[in-house]
């Protein structure tokens, strides 16, 4: 089996790739992936920019179908099991200026349990709950726009567990925020790893070493290695993210991965 | 004063006039605040300024043809349809430029309109009170057609508020969720149609635009929450309908460029005033 299975793992799988292959149009920006992710891991995807992680994440999503090869998260396909995937985008995306308070975007985690008219207590509770758990709850009913971009960025991981994810998905969550704020967001991802599954795209060192379980490196291809990484590599990581991730890629063009520790 | 409500009173054209505007200035205030937030007032314009080319189309057919079914105001109710429903088409296919569309059936919409009534036989129709309004064509079942399709309009608000607002912030989470995110999305573009038809014939299309995008603009100025953006919204626009539709008879002025310059300077005047932050 390729390298990237860890087969010995306790728990049940939550998501599966088997051979999977995508392309847009001629060139595959996925080839050949295989990984597994089992429940309670905590999982970090890095790679160079275009190098396929955030296809990698519309896939999982079912927002893209796979060329070759199979996806499976639950056991399911990945647009049957949306409604058990947490989804956190990234913050910059979206109109500062769209007149929502902070639990107005939460309770859209329920919006498949909205009929017609207003959500239910019931979802209210759930919406309430999850603010609580990224320390928002005092700001439930502050306007999206008056949140700084940290706040903002938990208000979205509370949209995400208002959904009440088995598997949380987070895009760079850690990007445009400043380190100040970044040391609230890197607390609530610690709470949250011991509770759930979490694949986590970031460029963000500080967060991989303390979210993450292990990494997939994604360059078209996908490579897995476990954390920590050994002392060479931390401190080339350390120096700079742009070398790293320039070494990562030239490393993994060549098909060496002698840098980063293999499972 | 006394003389407006004496008018109000015996003359049904102005009574009639001042019912559409009420009953227009709860649609307008919801729709408005769905459209500016969304930032889709361009689109409400080109489906505004299409709806010409329905009305051309339809006093062409039908005496024509002499279909009496064929109402003017069906035919600019079916063009705004239509072109809602080519531009939100295109905005979600994206596999042409969105604005080049819109200015497309805008400027497609008004020349067919033109020509329309260029070969109409008989007396030529005014397009101008199609334009510019004129309250003087409005009747009573011009008022009953407003109402009707306000409380649909109203009715489809209330009941999908959620799912729109859900779309209009984030439709691929939306989507994610099991919404159909393009589905609510042309829902909104049709709404929007919907409400501008309604106002049309009794203020015409440039009214029509101005009453659904400035008082909305000017609330949003003042909140960050949607509701109370269409509430503020819906008042302003009663105001202006029903004390610009008195002011300008009082003055004797026409009604449609009046009440569409006062909402403007309340609009500019509003960028004087600080925005509120908390």
């Amino acid at each position: 089996m390729n390298p990237v299975e860890s087969s010995e793992y306790p728990t049940p799988v939550v998501a599966e790739a088997c051979g999977l292959s995508f392309r847009y149009q001629k060139p595959l920006v996925l080839e050949d992936v295989t990984f597994r992710i089992h429940e309670g891991e905590s999982l970090c995807v890095i790679g160079p920019n275009g190098g396929g992680k955030s296809t990698l994440l519309k896939l999982m999503l079912g927002l893209l179908e796979p060329g070759r090869g199979s996806l499976t998260i639950l056991g399911k396909s990945p647009a049957q099991a949306r409604c058990n995937i947490g989804y956190v985008p990234q913050a910059l995306r979206f109109d500062p200026l769209y007149p929502v308070s902070a639990l107005d975007i939460v309770l859209m985690g329920r919006l498949d349990r909205l009929g017609v008219g207003r959500y239910s207590k019931a979802c209210r509770e759930v919406a309430m709950n999850a603010l609580e758990q990224v320390a928002l709850a005092d700001s439930s009913s502050r306007p999206f726009s008056n949140l700084s971009g940290g706040q903002r960025q938990r208000v979205l991981i509370a949209r995400a567990l208002a959904c009440e994810p088995k598997l949380l998905l987070l895009d760079e969550p850690t990007a445009n925020i400043d380190l100040s704020v970044e040391a609230q967001l890197l607390e609530t991802l610690t709470r949250l790893r011991e509770k759930m599954t979490i694949l986590l795209v970031t460029h963000d060192l500080d967060l991989i070493s303390a979210v993450g379980d292990s990494v997939l490196c994604v360059n078209r291809r996908i490579h897995r290695h476990s954390l920590p990484l050994s002392g060479e590599v931390v401190k080339e990581i350390y120096s700079g993210i742009n070398r790293v991730e320039h070494d990562l890629r030239t490393r993994h063009s060549q098909g060496d991965h002698s840098a980063c520790q293999h499972d | 004063m006394t003389e407006f409500f004496d008018a109000v009173q015996t003359i049904p054209l102005i009574r009639y006039s001042l019912l559409a505007g009420i009953i227009s200035a709860f649609t307008f205030g919801a729709v408005g605040s769905l459209v500016v937030t969304r930032r889709i007032g361009y689109i409400a314009a080109a489906i505004a300024h299409s709806m010409l080319g329905g009305i051309g189309a339809a006093f062409y057919f039908g005496r024509t043809y002499d279909l009496d079914w064929l109402t003017p105001m069906l035919g600019g109710f079916l063009a705004a349809l239509l072109s809602a429903l080519i531009i939100g088409w295109v905005s979600l296919r994206a596999s042409e430029r969105e604005d080049t569309i819109i200015s497309a059936i805008w400027a497609f919409g008004m020349a067919a309109g033109i020509l329309f009534i260029h070969y109409t036989p008989g007396q030529k129709p005014n397009l101008e009170s199609y334009i510019f309004g004129n309250i003087l064509v409005t009747s009573g079942s011009d008022v009953t057609a407003t109402f009707a399709l306000g409380i649909l309009v109203l009715l489809l608000i209330a009941l999908f508020y959620h799912k729109l607002v859900a779309v209009c912030f984030d439709e691929e989470f939306a989507r994610l969720r099991g919404i159909n995110s393009n589905a609510y999305f042309l829902l909104l573009l049709a709404i929007t149609a919907v409400s501008m038809v309604l106002m049309v014939r009794v203020a015409g299309i440039i009214l029509s635009l101005a009453l659904l995008i400035l008082p909305a603009a000017t609330a949003s100025r003042f909140s960050r929450r949607l509701w109370v953006i269409m509430l503020v919204a819906i008042g302003l626009t009663l105001i202006y309908n029903t004390g610009g539709l008195a002011m300008s008879f009082q003055l004797n002025v026409p009604t449609g460029p009046f009440v569409v310059i006062c909402a403007a300077v309340v609009y500019g005047l509003s960028f004087l005033v600080k925005r509120k932050r908390a």
